[in-house]
């Protein structure tokens, strides 16, 4: 069961995923990306991340898409656009490194430690309160630095975005 | 019980769809779309990650990879409309030039 549903996922992000790259319209990519990132959010229900996979759907498909139809829409762009010259050797090293990770992925066994949190483990105590644990005990400082670099993106988008008013 | 390369060959094939999509769009939104693409190949590694190495810190990062996403967009497309206005062009090979 879960295999079928990790194909199903992963065929359905690979081919909407395609079709960002390859639509010609930019809301039609919108909309693409739009079904990747439900379909992300899936796969990581599937891997017990629970907690990730809403805040996939709230942000990735809720604010950062929105932001961007709102872009495509205010632009409205209506030319015909083709690819740029250099295709060729874009899919060509799009090639190479797909193979090379793909040998990386193959010859290598990934082991470590392993860690304390098993799916029993996070079934008692919940995913949402193991995440949080972690995230304002351990990792304070970086969630810090993100509400930083939060505040510096919004200071910076009202900046760039305002119009300069001519005296 | 699906096994963990299967998971990192996804996040491999994402992430070139997202490379190769850098590299042959002209359209600049697109491009940033792209980049979204690569930032959720790594989140996708990211969980796998952490659920089969068993630990919660894969997760964590996901959240700060969300973080940089999301101010990378606000920024990115500030500069967009920025552009636009200036320019009227969104595609980058009109923009190639610093200062002319």
């Amino acid at each position: 069961m879960a295999q079928i549903l990790f194909f199903y996922f992963g065929g359905v992000i690979v081919g909407t995923a395609t079709l960002v790259v390859t639509l010609r319209n930019p809301i039609y990519s919108a909309i693409s990306l739009l079904v990747t990132f439900f379909h992300v959010a899936g796969l990581f229900v599937l891997l017990n991340a629970e907690f990730i996979a809403a805040v996939q759907v709230l942000v990735y498909a809720g604010a950062i898409l929105v932001l961007y139809l709102f872009v495509v829409m205010l632009l409205n762009l209506r030319r015909e656009e083709r690819y740029h010259r250099q295709y060729l050797v874009g899919a060509l090293l799009g090639v190479v490194i797909l193979s090379e990770l793909a040998l990386i992925v193959s010859r290598s066994a990934f082991q470590s430690a392993i860690g304390p949190f098993t799916p029993a483990a996070l079934q008692a105590v919940g995913n949402t309160e193991a995440v949080g644990r972690a995230l304002f005990t351990t990792y304070l400082l970086p969630f810090e630095v993100a509400s930083l670099i939060l505040l510096v993106a919004m200071i910076g988008a009202i900046v760039l975005a305002k119009r300069v008013v001519q005296t | 019980m699906v096994p963990l390369s299967y998971y990192l060959m996804l996040g491999a094939v994402l992430f070139v769809i997202g490379v190769v999509g850098v590299l042959i769009r002209k359209n600049i939104i697109i491009i940033l779309l792209s980049i979204e693409l690569m930032l959720n190949a790594a989140n996708i590694n990211f969980v796998a990650f952490s659920h089969y190495l068993q630990d919660i810190t894969g997760q964590v990062f996901v959240f700060f990879v969300m973080t940089v996403a999301a101010a990378e967009v606000a920024i990115g497309l500030a500069i967009i409309i920025a552009l636009y206005r200036n320019r009227s062009t969104i595609n980058v090979e009109d923009i190639s030039l610093m200062k002319w």
